[in-house]
């Protein structure tokens, strides 16, 4: 029932752990990550990453500015250029 | 033979520089457990983004509509050396090493018949490389306003290559930095940047089927320029980490010899001070004596 999320910056590894749910702003349009969720590759726009952490709760936004999303089998990975937090 | 006050005046004074070579080398290890960590957090970025770019690129590669970046010209007659040297000295042969390095590859490329031009980061390299080609020296990238090169340095780096890339100013660029392999050993490596060579890791395809949004061209269209930003990013990681390494044994080996030269001069020092004391001895019985 968990997605692994991983935020990383060219400086650093921002984020890493166990998530309900991501959505993610790609350039085509937002779209929630849940676990299991089919390979994708994705280029984001500059906007807000909303992670939920447990199904029902209070998202936290974190800005990212540049950068692309990936979706494989180890769970979702956003490589940004910024974050904003 | 030196008089006592010269040979004093000169123990203070190496005294003084050891003092200042023990300092510079405490704050070069300092630094470099900085710019060690550093290098450390940039590592899954850089893994990350080349996995994506070798399955990427795998795919459109040999296609003729995959990007320019990754096509190149079609020609290989102007080069661009991309030469990263630091901003400061006191740090031993390293500049020296990845000047030499930079001119070897230089004059490789001009026996091939190629034209050459230099791009430079750093202010060290400055001096060297225009001396050796007064002529082929172009921009130069400044950044000893900065205290620590980061992510917006290679990212304004990257973007003045691409757009003398776009702009048609030369084929091929290279980029020469030096890796670190430990405080002892930095090594000069020229690597080339555009055309971005196809990653030879092999792409998995991991058993299903992944989805692009937007295309695949797309993407690796917006993923080359970001690619070609995290590898000058890392090689300033690189030569801030190898500045400090090399700094740290330089002012070791600096520090030891200090310790050396005072002690010579400490023994010099007390044998003519034993010497004048033994003279005025002889002198004072001598005079004694004719009484």
């Amino acid at each position: 029932m968990a997605l692994h999320f991983e935020l990383v910056t060219p400086e650093r590894l921002v984020r890493s752990e166990e998530v309900h749910m991501v959505v993610v702003p790609g350039t085509e349009g937002e779209f929630g990550v849940l676990e299991g969720h089919a390979p994708v590759m994705s280029t984001i726009r500059d906007g807000a990453v909303k992670v939920y952490r447990t199904s029902g709760s209070d998202f936290e936004s974190i800005e990212v500015r540049g950068g692309f999303a990936e979706v494989g089998e180890n769970g979702l990975t956003i490589l940004a250029e910024h974050v904003e937090s | 033979m030196a008089s006592l006050k010269e040979l004093k005046g000169r123990i203070n004074s190496v005294k003084s520089t050891q003092k200042i070579t023990k300092a510079k080398q405490m704050v070069a290890a300092a630094k470099l457990r900085k710019a060690q960590a550093a290098a450390e957090a940039a590592r899954p970025y850089a893994t990350r983004l080349a996995a994506v770019m070798a399955s990427l690129a795998g795919k459109v590669a040999g296609q003729d509509n995959a990007p320019k970046l990754l096509r190149g010209t079609g020609s290989d007659q102007r080069h661009l050396l991309v030469v990263v040297n630091t901003d400061k000295g006191l740090c031993g042969g390293l500049n020296s090493n990845i000047v030499r390095a930079a001119v070897a590859k230089a004059r490789e490329l001009m026996a091939a018949g190629k034209t050459v031009e230099f791009y430079l980061v750093g202010r060290k390299g400055r001096a060297p490389i225009r001396r050796v080609y007064p002529n082929a020296v172009g921009a130069n990238f400044d950044t000893s306003t900065v205290r620590e090169p980061g992510f917006a340095e290679a990212e304004a780096i990257a973007s003045e290559v691409i757009g003398m890339f776009d702009a048609g100013k030369f084929d091929v660029a290279h980029l020469i930095y030096p890796i670190f392999r430990s405080a002892l050993v930095q090594e000069p490596t020229v690597q080339q940047i555009v055309p971005v060579p196809a990653p030879t890791t092999a792409a998995e395809t991991g058993g299903a089927v992944v989805e692009y949004e937007p295309s695949e061209e797309e993407i690796l269209e917006e993923l080359l320029p970001r690619y070609l930003k995290t590898q000058i990013f890392g090689a300033l990681l690189e030569v801030a980490a190898s500045e400090q390494g090399a700094s740290m044994t330089a002012m070791d080996n600096a520090t030891r010899n200090a310790g050396d030269l005072i002690n010579k001069l400490t023994i010099q020092y007390n044998r003519s001070r034993q010497a004048a004391i033994t003279t005025e001895l002889i002198e004072i019985i001598a005079g004694a004596e004719a009484l």
